[in-house]
């Protein structure tokens, strides 16, 4: 189908795997599902990921998909807006903040892929790319989230407005009377996760295996 | 103060040693009045008391028994300086010793060991279910690979290495001249010694508190392989008594499939089990008494069904509180939820202590033991250096697969954790000498392997976690954010999988967490439970009701604080009538707006002339009054205020309290310090800076006092709808004294109040776009029959409402007026969060 082919196709993918940190074989296997899920088109949209039956019942798939369209989490160039569609190195560079820790590591990289991976999770959160969570954009994923449990559901916003508050308690400490907790910063998204080794938990396994044909 | 303890203490050994002499001379009756031959001479006439010893023996023995080993456990714990040095299975087994060492001197008889039925029947299933209960399943399903290596291909391992390597020495002529039939004995003791046993295992490692991941690999794995161990003895202690010669290769292989039989039907049973109490824990409703009984009974039931069809129980009796837990959890009303909890951590930690007790009481019995120095050596040294082996090779076989790979240290902890325990000792027990010829031998080494690993491994085993600096599991309260990213997180993972096309482990999460949302939970759960299984709403409902005790306890602290600096306030909630107050409360309830809106501003109006002249008054003479309405307050703060005593109390006991007024206080406080502190929030945009401006321009004009009506009317305004500036860190503008109680709040609190019944629907949630339209409007825009203000007042009044803060009591002394507070206009608040006091445990 979309296999690499030729030698210039293979350079490419080459490259791709060294930018990315995946393996060669890895690349080929999400590169062929880049195809399946595009039709086999160069480019990916909106819609293809939508189409995907077992994306149809997770709360947050709109925030998911957003994030594989958002600039700031492939385009180091221009970390701004949003495009229509997006190419395979693009998907991959998406993926690649997925990626499972080495085995071998040394704490800077450690702490540099911890950090790319903070950096995508709150790009998720904040939808305005102001540098900052508000609370209506807290309200609004949180509202996302819960909204599989009808109950619970109703109660998002509560749910989140206590969550802001816990944020700015941790993050500012006692705040002084003339002082307004804006939003959740980076850095204040960075002090809420100390503690959280995100790196260990923010992984998908991407298996050297082709099992694309089980997948819708 | 030292003295003292020691003295404590001393008393207290005095105690159990005086038991252990009583016991002592139970024995002694027990045996004299056994050898004179039971029956005893036909009483020779009517007696009014008789000595029925025996009447009683056993029940009381084992009543004393439990008792000593409770009070002996009190005892190691009043100094905790022991049991971080040692722990305390190891103190248990040496108080064993010694009592057994007491026992044994006073009848020379070992009375009390261990027999494998007892241990098995009464003591073992409770440890194993407390485990599946209380078992972290997501780690554990997590981890579930690495679980079953270790425990099945490790265990196998181990018995294999163990017993093989035992018979090569025995070969060699080390050990002397053995009455063995050959390689199965050796095979058999080396099955029954493989296992690293639970109660061994959680009474260590759950004093060292190592990571989770670490923990739920040693600690599944000890579970698991008990029931890969009782397999492998079954299937050796069989082939033994076919006799070695005579087992065929048919027999090996259904030695294997005998394997798989017996450990899947264990946990095909015990799921079989848990569907059956989850849906029985469905319908106890009505009988919440015996509600918690069902828990134990029907896991009891799975234990001994799988026992009687010879398949695994302790697989079967984990898998059965592994899988109800969730379903079981939620059906359960919170009572039964925390007996069941309770009586759970009772009856396993007390047959922890008594298998303990036992092991060292057993081993006072001089018939018991036969000495073989090489082979109990060479025990001792195949065991620990097969299990690094295995953990070395398991793990690194596994590093090939794991995401998180397991590093080094964590080798070293599982190799050491290796503890052997009472698991081990009743299967040595079971032996039967016709057939094993040196169980003497086995048994003693048995014995050995256990005080070796849990005394000195158990002793170690905390330096050396420190000493490696093992990641240490620390505890705290979850916090509501962390839940809500861990669960969108999984989300987020899984969708990550979907799209990028692998089957991996958040897709089959993921897929059964639907399939279980969409039918299990349904058939599995009441109603009612499906809704607050969730774990979201569970971290927020402790949040709820911890602010709603630091909020009280704040604010009747400050409250006293305040009130020796104030009076304005105190005057107000003074003029309040306590059937006024109750009227109020009354209608509130009542939740309707047309039925609370009329008697409520109606009562207000009322009272607002008398709020308005005792004003004055109370200014005037205040000194006169104060001690009076410190009582008066006091007294209205604990018949109509949120009941802070109670309240208080609910930190200690919330189980207990099942009063629905409890739960609507505790909401309504919530919901008010979430709104107050949230203002912050909405404020944001806009009304910020210029609360600040205003707020600077009010101190600097001391006339404040002398305000007009029109500012007094704006001033009671806000009051009602930004009340709670109780700022303890603010002294501040405390000198201006009130003018805020005015004739004009009611107009407004008729507003207020309707907006309040307008939100009681669904108090919490809040929607966005009224906010946004009020956030438009200046408060008194909203209010549609409030006076008309003043240019000046619009001009200079807005947004200041510190001067208020003072009235921030009227609030406190009634309920109806809290509920004011629920009214959602956006008050610039400058700073709502100092309202919240360090120990917030959000």
């Amino acid at each position: 189908m979309g296999a690499f082919h030729s030698r210039a196709d293979d350079n490419y993918i080459r490259h791709l795997a060294k930018k990315t940190g995946f393996s060669v074989e890895q690349v080929e296997i999400l590169h062929r599902r880049f195809k399946q899920l595009s039709r086999d088109e160069d480019t990916l949209q909106r819609e293809h990921l939508y189409g995907i039956p077992d994306l149809e019942c997770n709360p947050i798939r709109t925030q998911i998909v957003a994030a594989f369209f958002d600039k700031r989490n492939f385009d180091k160039d221009s970390p701004q807006g949003t495009v229509q569609e997006i190419g395979f190195e693009q998907f991959l560079t998406v993926m690649s903040h997925f990626r499972p820790l080495k085995l071998r590591m040394t704490e800077e990289q450690r702490e540099q892929l911890r950090m790319e991976k903070l950096q995508f999770l709150f790009n998720m959160y904040d939808l305005d790319n102001d540098g900052k969570i508000s609370l209506e954009e807290y309200r609004h994923v949180v509202y996302e989230l819960l909204s599989q449990n009808p109950q619970i559901g109703n109660e998002s916003a509560a749910i989140a407005d206590a969550a802001m508050l816990e944020a700015a308690r941790i993050c500012m400490g006692q705040m002084e009377p003339d002082e307004v907790y804006e939003g959740i910063t980076f850095q204040d998204f960075l002090k809420m996760w100390t503690g959280i080794d995100i790196e260990t938990k923010m992984h998908v396994r991407f298996l050297k295996m082709d099992n694309t044909t089980l997948c819708k | 103060m030292q003295c003292k303890k020691l003295k404590e203490r001393v008393s207290l050994l005095v105690v159990v040693l005086l038991l252990c002499s009583s016991t002592k001379a139970e024995n002694n009756i027990n045996a004299t009045t056994h050898t004179e031959g039971g029956g005893g001479a036909p009483p020779s006439g009517f007696e009014i008391v008789t000595f029925n010893w025996h009447h009683v023996m056993s029940p009381y023995i084992i009543s004393v028994w439990i008792m000593v080993a409770s009070i002996a456990k009190m005892v190691f714990h009043m100094s905790s300086k022991l049991t971080t040095i040692i722990p305390e299975s190891a103190l248990l087994i040496f108080l064993g010793l010694l009592l057994g060492g007491v026992v044994w001197a006073a009848d020379h008889v070992a009375s009390y060991t261990m027999k494998p039925t007892l241990f098995f029947f009464y003591l073992l299933p409770q440890i194993i279910l407390d485990a599946g209960y209380f078992m972290p399943n997501r780690l554990f399903f997590g981890n579930l690979g690495a679980i079953l290596t270790y425990a099945v291909i490790g265990t196998v391992w181990n018995a294999a290495a163990v017993g093989l390597s035992l018979y090569g020495v025995y070969l060699t002529g080390l050990m002397g001249d053995l009455n063995v039939n050959g390689v199965l004995d050796f095979l058999l003791f080396g099955s029954l010694l493989a296992a690293v046993d639970p109660v061994a295992v959680i009474a260590v490692f759950e004093e060292v508190h190592v990571n989770d991941v670490l923990f739920i690999i040693v600690f599944g794995e000890s579970l698991l392989n008990d029931g890969v161990t009782v397999v492998l003895y079954n299937v050796f202690d069989s082939f033994i008594a076919i006799g070695g010669v005579n087992v065929t290769g048919v027999d090996c292989v259904k030695g294997v499939v005998s394997f798989f039989v017996v450990a899947l039907g264990g946990i095909l049973i015990g799921i079989i089990f848990a569907f059956l109490l989850s849906y029985i824990s469905r319908f106890t409703k009505r009988v919440q008494i015996i509600e918690p009984g069902f828990v134990f009974v029907i896991s009891y039931l799975a234990y001994l069904t799988a026992e009687m069809l010879s398949l695994s129980a302790i697989l079967s009796i984990t898998f059965t509180g592994v899988c109800c837990q969730k379903y079981v959890r939620a059906n359960l009303s919170e009572e039964s939820a925390t007996t069941v909890r309770y009586m759970m951590k009772l009856l396993a930690s007390g047959s922890e202590t008594i298998i303990f007790m036992l092991l060292g009481i057993s081993a006072v019995d001089a018939s018991i033991w036969e000495w073989n120095t090489a082979f109990i050596l060479l025990t001792l040294l195949f065991i620990a250096v097969y299990r690094v082996i295995g953990v070395v090779t398991l793990t690194w076989i596994l590093n090939r697969y794991r995401v998180v790979p397991l590093g080094f240290i964590d080798q070293v902890v599982m190799s050491y954790g290796g503890l052997r325990g009472a698991v081990a000792y009743g299967l040595v027990a079971l032996l039967d000498e016709t057939q094993v010829k040196e169980k003497k031998l086995f048994f003693s080494t048995t014995i050995i392997v256990i005080y070796f690993t849990v005394v000195l491994q158990g002793c170690t085993t905390k330096s050396l976690v420190t000493w490696l600096k093992v990641k240490r599991s620390e505890h705290r309260d979850p916090l509501i954010s962390e839940k809500l990213h861990g669960r969108a997180f999984d989300h987020i993972l899984s969708a990550i999988e979907d799209i990028s096309g692998q089957i991996g482990h958040h897709y089959i999460r993921d897929k059964w967490e639907n399939f279980d949302k969409k039918y299990i939970s349904k058939l599995l759960m009441r109603k009612a439970a499906l809704k607050s299984k969730d774990q979201i709403l569970d971290v927020f409902h402790n949040l709820n009701i911890k602010d709603a005790i630091t909020y009280i306890a704040e604010v009747i602290t400050h409250h006293i604080e305040k009130y020796k600096n104030r009076v304005a306030w105190g005057s107000l909630a003074f003029i309040k009538t306590p059937s006024a107050l109750q009227l109020v409360n009354v209608n509130f309830n009542s939740n309707k707006q047309s039925e609370v809106e009329a008697p409520t501003s109606s009562v207000l109006r009322e009272d607002a002339s008398a709020i308005c002249l005792d004003m004055q008054a109370v200014e005037l003479r205040r000194k006169s009054l104060r001690d009076c309405e410190d009582v008066y307050t006091h007294h209205l703060l604990q018949q109509y205020l949120y009941k802070p005593k109670k309240q208080q109390k609910y930190k200690y006991s919330r189980h207990k309290v099942t009063s629905n007024e409890d739960d609507a206080q505790e909401k309504e406080i919530f919901e008010k310090t979430m709104k107050r502190r949230l203002a912050s929030f909405k404020s944001t945009k806009h009304g910020v800076s210029q609360s600040k401006k205003l707020a600077k321009h009010y101190k600097k004009d001391p006339s404040q006092k002398k305000r007009s009506d029109e500012m007094l009317s704006n001033g009671g305004q806000l009051v009602f709808h930004d009340p709670e500036f109780s700022d303890p860190e603010d002294p501040c503008e405390f000198d201006v004294i009130s003018n805020g109680g005015s004739n004009f709040i009611f107009n407004v609190a008729r507003q207020a109040l309707a907006d309040t019944c307008n939100g009681l629907d669904n108090p919490v949630f809040i929607p966005e776009e009224e906010t946004v339209t009020r956030q438009a409007l200046p408060p008194w825009a909203t209010i549609n029959d409030t006076v008309v203000l003043s240019q000046r007042a619009r001009v200079q009044m807005p947004w200041s409402p510190n001067n208020f803060r003072r009235l921030m009591p009227l609030r406190l002394s009634s309920r109806s007026t809290d509920s004011f507070l629920l009214a959602d206009i956006p008050v610039p608040e400058e700073h709502p969060l100092s309202f919240l006091p360090e120990g917030t445990a959000l």
